[in-house]
């Protein structure tokens, strides 16, 4: 019994030939730009969740100037805000031009947060810019962006 | 992957009233975005963690919605005003229907 489950199973060599070769094709799609986000496509997604009229103040969006490895490229977003019951950032929208989707995260933050300040880490497929958006809780909108270059590009975006 | 995603937390485990602590949270997970291709030269299915909850004492202190650009092992870290002693909470939702969570104490000082 347990011999036959052992047998199906694929070895750690083999899941880490599948994961480079993965890295490798995926990559080489992101570099001729392929299955990419455009510009637009960002312009076009904040515009579906109303941040399309963002001023472009208050949001900070920190990273790397150069990531070497595009598959975890730490980001942080700081949006100046005091946090309070009357005045506080409700969505930070974060999106990246040159992914496969636009789309990366999306934080709904509260009161309780204190400060509006989020970090994560993001895959990027190439050199391009993350742009932020945040909704403040009377629906006003800030942007903010970075350019990041990218060396080897993240798998599959 | 083989493995349970297994999530890890960071949290304060003192702080005084009005401080603001920051919590980092991570959870092994391959992240499998549906857009690479297998062996077999199909696409492997889309599975992620789609969403993250932080809670204390059943209030939310923050959520998140992830998409496949966030990188393996999802990392996030926030923020929180520290009103009063309690329970932390944290949830990852998988998208196949599983939930993580992760739970973590805080006193306050003095």
């Amino acid at each position: 019994m347990t011999q036959t489950t052992e047998k199906s199973q694929v070895s750690r060599r083999d899941i880490l030939k599948i994961a480079g070769v993965g890295a490798v094709t995926v990559g080489a799609v992101a570099l001729t730009g392929k299955a990419q986000a455009k510009p637009e496509d960002v312009t076009a997604y904040f515009k579906k969740v109303g941040g399309d009229a963002a001023n472009a103040s208050k949001v900070t969006v920190d990273g790397p100037e150069i990531a070497e490895n595009g598959n975890t490229v730490p980001i942080e977003i700081t949006v100046d805000s005091p946090q309070t019951e009357n005045d506080y950032v409700k969505t930070i929208f974060v999106a990246a031009e040159g992914n496969p989707t636009p789309e990366v995260v999306t934080f709904n933050l509260t009161p309780n947060s204190g400060v509006a300040r989020v970090k994560f880490r993001m895959r990027l497929a190439a050199t391009q810019k993350v742009r932020a958006v945040a909704m403040m809780n009377d629906g006003s909108t800030f942007t903010g962006d970075k350019e990041i270059k990218v060396t080897i590009g993240g798998c599959g975006g | 992957m083989s493995k349970a995603p297994k999530p890890r937390v960071k949290s304060p485990k003192t702080a005084a009233k009005g401080d603001v602590v920051t919590i980092k949270t991570t959870i092994s997970h391959q992240m499998e975005s549906g857009l690479r291709k297998g062996k077999d030269g199909k696409l492997i299915p889309r599975q992620i963690i789609n969403k993250f909850e932080a809670l204390f004492n059943g209030k939310q202190i923050m959520s998140a919605t992830l998409y496949p650009s966030i990188s393996a092992n999802p990392y996030i870290d926030f923020d929180m005003k520290v009103e009063e002693a309690g329970e932390f909470e944290f949830k990852w939702f998988d998208d196949n229907g599983e939930v993580y969570t992760k739970k973590a104490k805080m006193q306050l000082e003095g």
